[in-house]
């Protein structure tokens, strides 16, 4: 078979660390970034006689996350312990939910080359981030700093078929997480990891084939290539009339292939049972219905909006919403002059070239959506030229000074002074007596050389518009006088 | 001649330092000295705090005469040790805790502490509470004062053992399928099981979660209401911990005989039948009691708890999961045991852990791990839970018709050390009418009910309603009082 018979089958698993400032089961810091093992308290190290206690806050950050998604959010649901032995995990097992997860259900629609799809989710749960083995050449260290750290494993149903569709669901899952402010959604950092389930199987056979998990993937790019490669790897093993083995498999940055880590023989029995240190998980329906009534707007229902409401095309609402500081910013400045599409132009093609990481926020910009939005209006109200007008930006962007202010200091505003524009006109008129013959003998064609010249005189100042009027004037009035 | 300081009762001990008639470092030096004297037979402590107990017996002294002390000020407490206390080792009666130094306290020692109490050391435990002998001890076994060379019962022998030796005025225990009631009932003190959530266990080595209480263990039930009044309360560290007011126990305690008159006692049947394999005299003694109680006008009702024959394998179902998940933290590689050479991390784990841990620690991790196991939770663990609402339910129907059952604590008076060791089933049986208490999260109340033929304390129970342990004290000190009036 051709590997265009072959359909891929994909489902992701992400673990996304919570935003909160403390862990998920005690006080101590969650913040990311410290001395090893300094932010490691009697819990986080699996003490005897430690007990967990729940952060309220992590549970606020799934419901969020959950209604969200368009998830079913429990009020009812329960801790496990999951138990196994790692040195990275302090107590022998970790506590997660199981059969009573927080969220059920939902799903994200993202787009891909201009088409909106939709990948549903399982389920949404809260659990425990481990702590780091690093291992050196003389033996191996633990980190605990980052045990407790509250996580929401958010696991999509198995309908993605192929690594751009991944990919694609994967950059609109962290874009959403990133507007609730939930999750900083950083891959490098491992606050936003995915695990992939790949299978493949012939075009039109509904039953799924073998799966291997994808793990340790920390960029998109790298997502895109590991599951690339394993689908590759699996079409190639059943076309050689080989099996493809259910197991872990590890992707490696540098070879870019994956590999074996552990099958399904070796998989750990995890013993999972409701954590009788914890009580059930119950939250206060007012508590559900303040969290959902605080949703702030999604980036699709912004893209939707943008184009239904605003006017703008496609294109532009989906750059205006890739990150959330963007819509914001863009926002803020249509509420303060109402042209959407001069400002979306002017966000996509200036603001944003001066942003390293606009995810990160506008903040370091000079200057704010209402200067952008003062200059917009200048440029609407013919007091400031296209090409002005980005010299007029070029200052904001250093001094962050309003356009208005740059406009006069710099005595950028067009001339619009009739008198003084018609005692120009006068004086090109005077100098230039044979064109300005030319043109009443109907080589109308020379109003760009009367323009040029009035712009010459006016270092580009001259207002176009009243010029080429005034101009008008003054050439066909002579004539009717003469 | 004079017996001693140390072998007064807590409330006569209060009395005196109250009156000014002693003070606390005298009290504890003649604690010390009787420990010094007699621990060495005893075996009720694993760790002695010589240095700490005689700094804080001074600190109360001081506190009592600036007129600011609290309610413990000054008198010797001895602590199960497998309750955490900083900066003093608590070893759980275990190889792999044997140098564990914690570096926080438990709350309730935090509790004692802020009482005033001097807290003289650590006691001897069954490893990690898991026995009935207390023979199941990393430091050797307890001798049973009240009938030597028997055991003192466990998992609390040693505190047992140092209530009825004079060792302390009271003590911890803690108890999760009998482990205070029984040894109490051994040895011919008082023992005390709180409501599941009436004591924080923030700092307790886990056992089993859902079945583990810290319960007080003393002479009378004056003195165990009043170390339970110190140590009950809300603990936002321990997500079980109940939000509920702390009683008047040791009012509850004085109200006299005449304040069961009117209560309704149930007498369980399947407790009191034949099949129960009790000792006769364990049998005379529990009726002698229910007898006086009615005389003092109670009236006494039989009832049931159909679902007591499963309580026993439902607990070791439900505990020795829980134990096999709690004690999966003792792996060597942050604190605790750790073996000398292992190649690699797989044998540092079996390696640390073979040699840390005792046989019957192990047998319940064995147990617990199986219990749980894929393929095997529906059929244990779940179903265990499931009889384990059924025997709550049970409760829950008694309840609703008598105030308080009246049952023996152990069918048997102690037993001889040695005796049941190699039948970890008999001992298991041991805990036959201790265990549903845990099962179903009651308070229970152990207090001395004679002796048998030869001199063996015999313990009465009773069982109260979820949260009732001022009832029980009201009881407990009725029946004080009619047994020695």
């Amino acid at each position: 078979m051709s590997s265009s018979e072959w359909e891929a089958v994909i489902g992701l698993e992400v673990h996304a660390q919570l935003k909160t400032s403390s862990k998920l089961f005690s006080r101590e810091s969650a913040q990311y970034g410290a001395e090893p093992n300094t932010q490691v308290n009697e819990v986080c190290a699996g003490m005897p006689g430690a007990l967990p206690v729940i952060n309220e806050r992590a549970v606020e950050y799934a419901m969020v996350a959950g209604y969200a998604l368009g998830c079913e959010v429990h009020l009812w649901s329960q801790f496990a312990r999951k138990n196994y032995f790692y040195p990275d995990l302090p107590k022998g097992y970790q506590i997660s939910q199981f059969k009573h997860p927080i969220c059920t259900g939902g799903g994200v629609d993202y787009l891909l080359d201009g088409e909106l799809k939709r990948c549903n989710l399982t389920r949404i749960h809260l659990e425990e981030d481990a702590g780091k083995n690093i291992h050196a050449p003389n033996g191996s260290l633990v980190d605990l700093n980052r045990a407790g750290v509250p996580l929401i494993e958010i696991v999509g149903e198995p309908e993605l078929r192929s690594a751009d569709e991944a990919t694609a669901y994967l950059k609109e899952l962290r874009n959403i997480l990133r507007y609730l402010d939930v999750c900083d959604g950083n891959l490098e950092e491992g606050s936003f990891r995915c695990d992939a389930n790949v299978s493949v199987r012939p075009r039109g056979q509904e039953a799924f084939g073998t799966r291997a998990e994808l793990k340790n993937i920390n960029s998109f790019r790298f997502i895109q290539r590991a599951i690339d490669y394993e689908i590759a790897r699996q079409i190639d093993l059943l076309e050689n009339g080989e099996q493809v083995v259910q197991e872990t498999r590890l992707f490696n940055h540098d070879t870019g292939r994956t590999t074996s880590m552990r099958s399904k023989e070796e998989a750990h029995d995890y013993r999972y049972f409701p954590d009788p240190d914890l009580p059930p998980l119950v939250i206060a329906p007012e508590w559900s219905e303040r969290v959902k009534a605080a949703l702030p707007e999604l980036p699709g229902q912004k893209r939707e909006r943008y184009q239904r409401d605003l006017g703008l095309p496609a294109y532009d609402a989906d750059v205006l919403t890739q990150a959330r500081p963007v819509a914001e910013f863009f926002e803020a400045a249509v509420a303060a002059h109402d042209n959407p599409k001069g400002i979306a132009n002017w966000v996509m093609n200036e603001v944003l070239r001066e942003v390293d990481n606009p995810e990160e926020g506008l903040d370091a910009l000079a200057f704010g959506p209402a200067q952008l939005a003062e200059l917009v209006q200048m440029v609407d109200d013919k007091e400031l030229t296209g090409k002005i007008a980005k010299a007029v930006f070029a200052k904001m962007v250093e001094s962050g000074q309003a356009p208005t202010e740059i406009a006069d200091a710099e005595g950028l505003r067009p001339i619009r002074d009739e008198g003084r524009l018609r005692a120009l006109i006068a004086d090109i008129l005077a100098n230039n007596p044979a064109q300005v013959e030319q043109f009443r003998g109907g080589k109308t064609k020379l109003m760009g050389f009367f323009i040029g010249q009035l712009m010459q005189q006016t270092r580009g100042k001259a207002d176009p518009g009243l010029g080429r009027k005034l101009l008008m004037e003054e050439l066909n009035s002579d004539n009717e006088d003469g | 001649m004079d017996k001693g300081l140390h072998t007064l009762t807590l409330e006569q001990q209060l009395t005196q330092l109250d009156e000014g008639a002693i003070r606390a470092v005298e009290l504890t030096e003649a604690t010390l000295e009787a420990i010094e004297a007699t621990d060495a037979t005893v075996n009720a402590y694993i760790t002695l705090d010589r240095e700490g107990a005689l700094a804080q017996a001074a600190a109360a002294d001081e506190a009592r005469e600036r007129g600011d002390h609290g309610a413990l000020a000054g008198v010797p407490i001895a602590v199960k040790d497998i309750i955490l206390t900083r900066g003093l080792k608590t070893t759980a009666a275990s190889r792999i805790l044997a140098d564990f130094v914690p570096p926080f306290d438990a709350a309730v020692v935090e509790r004692l502490r802020d009482a005033g109490a001097v807290i003289v050391g650590k006691t001897n435990c069954d490893e990690f509470a898991m026995g009935s002998s207390n023979e199941n001890s990393a430091f050797g076994p307890v001798q049973n004062p009240a009938a030597p060379g028997r055991a003192p019962g466990g998992s609390s022998g040693g505190s047992a053992a140092a209530v009825a030796a004079d060792l302390c005025a009271a003590a911890l225990g803690t108890d999760t399928g009998g482990s205070i009631r029984q040894p109490a009932a051994l040895t011919g003190t008082v023992g005390l099981k709180p409501t599941y959530g009436r004591v924080s266990r923030f700092g307790v080595v886990a056992f089993a979660s859902s079945l583990d209480q810290v319960g007080p263990m003393g002479k009378t039930t004056w003195d165990v209401a009043r170390v339970l009044e110190t140590i009950a309360g809300h603990d936002p560290r321990d997500s079980t911990s109940a939000a509920r007011p702390v009683g008047g126990y040791c009012a509850a305690a004085r109200r006299g005989p005449e304040a069961v008159a009117g209560m309704r006692l149930g007498v369980p049947r399947e407790y009191m039948g034949s099949e129960g394999g009790i000792q006769p005299a364990v049998k005379e003694a529990v009726h002698g009691a229910i007898d006086a109680l009615r005389d003092a006008g109670a009236e006494i009702v039989e009832v049931s708890l159909p679902h007591t024959e499963y309580a026993i394998a439902t607990y070791y179902l439900i505990a020795t999961a829980e134990a096999s998940s709690n004690l999966a933290r003792y792996d060597g590689m942050r604190y605790g045991h750790r073996t000398e050479e292992a190649a690699d991390l797989a044998e540092v784990y079996a390696r640390s852990r073979g040699e840390g841990f005792g046989a019957e620690v192990k047998r319940r991790i064995m147990l617990g791990t199986y219990a749980l196991s894929a393929g095997y939770y529906d059929a244990y663990y779940l179903k265990a839970q499931k009889a384990r609402t059924l025997i709550r339910r049970d409760f829950e129907a008694a309840f609703a018709d008598v105030d308080a059952l009246v049952t023996p604590t152990s069918p048997t008076t102690a037993f001889r050390l040695g005796e049941r060791v190699d039948d970890p089933l008999q001992m298991y049986l041991a805990d036959v009418f201790t265990i549903s208490c845990n099962l179903a999260g009651i308070p229970g109340l152990s207090l001395p009910c004679g002796q048998d033929e030869d001199g063996a304390p015999i313990g009465l129970q009773l069982l109260g309603p979820w949260f009732a342990e001022e009832r029980l004290c009201t009881i407990g000190g009725a029946w004080e009082a009619l047994r020695d009036g």
